[in-house]
C-alpha cells in the first residue's frame, strides 16, 4: 500500500491518546488506548475476542451503547475535535467523511429495503443529491467494488445476494459520500478465504486510487501480515506493543505478541507433530482502577514489578511496546 | 495397524430437496455426489473447502446422523448402516465447532461427560464417575470445573468438555466438524496441541474439517478438497501443500493470508460466480470459476488423475498435454515436475 506519512510527521487524520470505555463502572473495556491513522495508511488493531478493539472503533465513530463513558486526552478526526461534538454534527460526519463496515454484512443491511435505497439514501440524506444522481453514483461504486450488473444489484434485497457480494455492497455503500477514514470491523471474518482475499484486495485497490486511511480491526494475523502499514496489538484494554508491520512481525518485544505469533501455525515454519506455540490461561476480565501489568498472569517473565505502572518503552523508530522488560531483553535473553 | 481402514466410504451420496418459494416446483441440492475414500487407522485426513461445499454434510453421514441418499460408510469394517445406536457411538464421536451451542446449559460439566456412558445403560455409577474423573484430567480440566455449568466456562474450556464427552467411551475415531473456528488463535493453539497430544496417547483416528487450510496442513496426514459435494483432490500432506494438482486447490492455498509482512494480498482470479450447490454446471464443476478452463471442461466431466501424492479431477492432468490455452501448458509443465 502507499507510502505512509508517521505520526510525528504532519497531522494525522485520525488521532487517538489515552481513550478510555467503562461500562456502567464494572467493566474497563478500554484502558487509555492511543493510536493513530494517517491519509492513505492502514493501521491494524489485532487482538483477541475481549480486548477491546471492536470497543476503540465504535467509540472512535461515538456508536458506544447507553451506559458507556468515553473519555480521552485527545480525539479528534481531520482537526476537529470528536469529544466536543454535539451528536448532530457527529451524525453528520458519520457514514459521510469517516464511514464504518462490519463484520455481518447481513444483520447491518435493511432486510426490508432493496440493496438501491440503502445505498442511495447515505447520498440523500449527507449531501441531498437527487434520485436519479444518487442511483448513478450506486451503480458506478458497485462496479468500482468488482459487482457485475450492477442495475440489477441496486434492484434486489439483502437476501438475495451472497455473502461476499453482501460485502461489497457494504463497501460500496460506505464509499458512497467519498470518506477520508474507513472504519472496518473484521469485514472479512465470515468470508471463505477466497472471497476474503479478493475483498481484501479491493479494499487495497480502492485505498491506493482513493488515499483513504483504513483503520482495521481483526484477530486474523495473517491479515495484519499482508495489508497493514503500522499495527497496534490490544490486550485487556490497552496497546501493549505498536510498531511498522515488517519490524512486528520481525521483532516483535511485547510477551503478548510473541505469544500470539507463536500460536499461528504458518506453513514452513511450523510442523506437523510438534507443538504450537500457546499462551496459558484466557483474557482476564478488567476492573476500573486495575493496576500493572494485566498480562503478567499468563506470562513467563512476569516479576513482581509488574504490579506496579508498567512504562511504555520504545523499542526503535516508530516501534513502542508497554511491558517492564528492557527493550533489547530478547536479545539478551537469546547470549544468555 | 490394521489393514481395514478406520472410515471407509463408498459412493456417498446425499440429495436434499428443498423449495426456494411457496409454490416453486422442490429442486435437488446433492451436497455429497459419489465419494469414495477411506482413512487409514491412526491418520488424520483433513478435508476442506468452501462453505455450501458438502463438509459439513459429508461429516453428518459418517457420523449416522443423516442417512444417505446412496452408497455405504464403512467404519472399523462395519457397515454403519447395521449397527444400533450404542454400537456406533462407542466406535465413532463427533467434535462440532460451536461449544456454546453442542453443550446442554442446565447440565453440570461432568454429566455431560457422563450422559454418553450414561445412554450405554451398563456403566456402574462408581465406573462412571471413575472415567469422567480420568477423562477430565486427560483434557487438562480439574475435578471442580466438572461442577461448573457450561456458561461459567471459556470457549476453549467448552471445548475441552465437547472433547471429553466425545471421548470417554474410547471411540477409536473422532469427526472434528470445524472443531477451532470459533476460538481466539492461542485458545485454538491448546485444543490443537490436545487434539495432537490425545490423538499419539490414545491412537485415535480423526477426520478433521476445517476451512483454514494453515489449521490442516499443521494437523493433517492426508487432505481431500472438496468443490460442491465431490472430492476434486486427495493427496498426501505434504504433496498437497507443495505440488498442488487441482487449479482449485492452487486457488485455495494462495488466498491463505499466512503471517509474511510484503507479500500483500493475492489475486485468487475467479470471478464474482458463487458456487451453487442447487445448481452444479455440467463437465468439471469447477469450470466457471476456473482460471485455466478450456472448451473439453464444460463438456466432459474430468476422470481422477493421479498426482504425486494422489489424485485430482481435471483434464490438464491427462498425458499428453492437451493443446489448450497457453497459461495451461505452463502449468501442467509446472505440474510434471
Amino acid at each position: 500500500m502507499s507510502a505512509r506519512s508517521g505520526p510525528r510527521g504532519g497531522e494525522p487524520l485520525l488521532d487517538v491518546r489515552r481513550l478510555r470505555v467503562e461500562f456502567g463502572g464494572r467493566t474497563a473495556a478500554v484502558r487509555g488506548a492511543s493510536l493513530s491513522v494517517s491519509k492513505g495508511e492502514t493501521h491494524c488493531l489485532v487482538g483477541e475476542s475481549g480486548c477491546g478493539k471492536s470497543v476503540t472503533a465504535l467509540a472512535v465513530m461515538n456508536l458506544l451503547a447507553r451506559g458507556a463513558r468515553r473519555q480521552a486526552e485527545v480525539l479528534s478526526f481531520a482537526g476537529q475535535d470528536l469529544l466536543r461534538l454535539s451528536d448532530s454534527r457527529m451524525s453528520r460526519l458519520r457514514g459521510d467523511r469517516m464511514a464504518m463496515i462490519f463484520q455481518e454484512p447481513m444483520t447491518s443491511l435493511n432486510p426490508a429495503y432493496t440493496v438501491g435505497s440503502q445505498m442511495t439514501e447515505v447520498l440523500r440524506r449527507h449531501r441531498g443529491t437527487p434520485r436519479v444522481q444518487a442511483v448513478d453514483r450506486a451503480a458506478e461504486l458497485l462496479g468500482r467494488v468488482g459487482i457485475t450488473a450492477p442495475g440489477m444489484r441496486l434492484g434486489q434485497y439483502p437476501h438475495q445476494l451472497s455473502g461476499g457480494l453482501r460485502q461489497r455492497v457494504m463497501i460500496a455503500m460506505a464509499l458512497m459520500c467519498d470518506p477520508e477514514l474507513l472504519v472496518a470491523d473484521e469485514p472479512t471474518t465470515a468470508l471463505d478465504v477466497t472471497v476474503q482475499a479478493q475483498i481484501l484486495r479491493l479494499l487495497a485497490m480502492l485505498q491506493r486510487d482513493l488515499g483513504l486511511g483504513i483503520l482495521l480491526i481483526t484477530h486474523d494475523l495473517g491479515i495484519v501480515a499482508r495489508v497493514a502499514d503500522r499495527v497496534s496489538v490490544m490486550y485487556a484494554g490497552e496497546v501493549v506493543e505498536s510498531a511498522p508491520t515488517a519490524e512486528l512481525f520481525a521483532a516483535p518485544r511485547h510477551p503478548y505478541t510473541r505469544g500470539l505469533l507463536s500460536c499461528v501455525p504458518a506453513p514452513g515454519k511450523t510442523r506437523r507433530e510438534d507443538p504450537l506455540g500457546s499462551i496459558p490461561g484466557v483474557v482476564p476480565r478488567i476492573p476500573p482502577g486495575f493496576q500493572g501489568c494485566a498480562f503478567r498472569d499468563r506470562c513467563a517473565h512476569a516479576a513482581a514489578s509488574c504490579a506496579a505502572a508498567v512504562p511504555r518503552r520504545p523499542a526503535g523508530p516508530d516501534h513502542e511496546f508497554l511491558c517492564t522488560l528492557p527493550a533489547d531483553w530478547v536479545r539478551q535473553e537469546a547470549a544468555a | 495397524m490394521t489393514a481395514v481402514p478406520a472410515i471407509e466410504v463408498r459412493n456417498l451420496r446425499r440429495v436434499f430437496r428443498v423449495r426456494q418459494g411457496l409454490f416453486a416446483e422442490p429442486r435437488q441440492v446433492v451436497a455429497v455426489d459419489d465419494v469414495t475414500f477411506g482413512v487409514p487407522t491412526g491418520s488424520v485426513l483433513g478435508v476442506v473447502g468452501e462453505s455450501g461445499c458438502g463438509k459439513s454434510t459429508l461429516a453428518r453421514l459418517i457420523l449416522g446422523l443423516l442417512p444417505p441418499s446412496a452408497g455405504d460408510v464403512l467404519v472399523d469394517g462395519k457397515r454403519l448402516a447395521d449397527l444400533d445406536r450404542r454400537a456406533r457411538a462407542r466406535l465413532i464421536q463427533p467434535v462440532f465447532q460451536d461449544p456454546f451451542a453442542s453443550l446442554n446449559p442446565r447440565r453440570r460439566v461432568k454429566d455431560i461427560v457422563g450422559m454418553p456412558l450414561a445412554a450405554q445403560g451398563d456403566v456402574a455409577a462408581a465406573e462412571m464417575a471413575r472415567r469422567v474423573a480420568e477423562m477430565l484430567a486427560r483434557v487438562g480440566l480439574s475435578p471442580e470445573q466438572g461442577e461448573r455449568y457450561p456458561a461459567q466456562l471459556s470457549g476453549g474450556q467448552r471445548q475441552r468438555v465437547a472433547i471429553a464427552r466425545a471421548l470417554v467411551l474410547r471411540p477409536q475415531i473422532v469427526v472434528c466438524d470445524e472443531p477451532t473456528s470459533a476460538l481466539d488463535v492461542s485458545v485454538q493453539a491448546q485444543i490443537l496441541n490436545l487434539l495432537a497430544a490425545l490423538r499419539r496417547e490414545l491412537g485415535l483416528t480423526y477426520l478433521f474439517i476445517s476451512h483454514n487450510l494453515a489449521v490442516v496442513e499443521h494437523v493433517a496426514s492426508e487432505v481431500a478438497v472438496m468443490y460442491l459435494g465431490r472430492i476434486v483432490e486427495r493427496s498426501e500432506s505434504e504433496a498437497l501443500f507443495r505440488a498442488p494438482g487441482h487449479p482449485y486447490t492452487r486457488t485455495l492455498l494462495a488466498s491463505v493470508l499466512t503471517p509474511e509482512p510484503g507479500l500483500g494480498v493475492p489475486d485468487v482470479g475467479l470471478g464474482d460466480v458463487m458456487p451453487d450447490p442447487a445448481n452444479i454446471p455440467p463437465g468439471c464443476r469447477f469450470h466457471p470459476r476456473c482460471p485455466q478452463s478450456f472448451e473439453r471442461c464444460p463438456r466432459e466431466a474430468p476422470p481422477a488423475w493421479a498426482t504425486t501424492g494422489g489424485f485430482a479431477e481435471c483434464h490438464l492432468l491427462e498425458k499428453p498435454a492437451p493443446a489448450a490455452v497457453a497459461g495451461a501448458a505452463a502449468s501442467q509443465r509446472q505440474l510434471a515436475r
